[in-house]
């Protein structure tokens, strides 16, 4: 009972921040219905036996890359370019195209018949169960992303620096 | 009323669903990458739920760790393309975007 009120409390909260994200047209308004997005999907890891991943989430996500669009809003959105309303047939054709993946997407789960596993999670995943996976049956993808990281702090350092026009 | 996999797939689905209606409908930069944050929240709620209600095991769990990885690094390079290309168009409009086409 407690599971389920909590389940249509966190997707609530993210599914309408979603569709906030979807029908604001200002831009700053967006990044705020995205903050509520990050936060609902943040709950649901946390109601699903993955502390850590929502902690992650909350710190990661909303704390540093919801900072770093709100930097990216603030620099380049001049006032013409803050707003911007689609057309009729724009929307008509988004829409189209969001149901139909939809309606696709439910009906291919639905009738996939899923049954719980055999062994379904029962505790939550503790940081040192994590920690060890990602440096014994994760260690290649660990060390590909700390260099993918090197790369990326060097390629967004060069490519945002102050350049003299 | 519990609650099981079906419905974490249904949410994602929906929560999917608007990251692309998000990408198609904004005209500015930053806003495709709100949708594209999206739809890898999307993701992560399947991978996580996965891990819970059918294997059991972390490995759904440390996917969606380098998912999020993945996310952080791709919006840091991307909010660095726009500032790059601010200096060159005064904008960051996608459909000014086009001088790149050969």
């Amino acid at each position: 009972m407690f599971e389920a009120v909590m389940f249509y409390l966190f997707g609530g909260v993210a599914l309408v921040s979603a569709i906030g994200c979807v029908a604001s047209s200002n831009i700053v308004r967006v990044a705020c219905w995205l903050l509520g997005a990050l936060g609902g999907v943040a709950g649901l890891y946390f109601l699903n036996f993955a502390n850590l991943l929502g902690a992650i989430q909350l710190i990661v996500y909303a704390g540093g890359t919801l900072l770093l669009i709100i930097f990216g809003i603030m620099l380049t959105s001049k006032s013409p370019w803050i707003t911007y309303n689609p057309k009729r047939w724009e929307v008509v054709t988004a829409v189209c195209v969001g149901a139909a993946l939809f309606a696709g997407t439910a009906i291919a789960t639905l009738s996939a018949g899923l049954k719980p596993g055999e062994a379904p999670m029962t505790a939550n995943a503790t940081v040192k169960q994590i920690g060890t996976e990602l440096l014994t049956s994760y260690l290649v993808p660990f060390e590909a992303a700390s260099v993918l990281l090197l790369a990326v702090l060097i390629g967004a350092a060069y490519l945002a620096r102050a350049e003299k026009r | 009323m519990t609650i099981g996999l079906t419905h974490y797939l249904i949410l994602s689905a929906a929560m999917f669903a608007c990251g692309v209606m998000c990408m198609m409908l904004k005209r500015n930069a930053v806003g495709v990458l709100v949708g594209i944050e999206l739809l890898l929240n999307a993701a992560n709620v399947n991978f996580v739920a996965f891990a819970r209600y059918r294997t059991g095991a972390m490995d759904g769990q440390i996917a969606a760790v380098f998912v999020i990885l993945l996310a952080a690094a791709e919006a840091a390079i991307a909010i660095a393309i726009f500032m790059n290309f601010y200096n060159n168009a005064a904008t960051i409009d996608v459909d000014r975007g086009a001088t790149l086409r050969g």
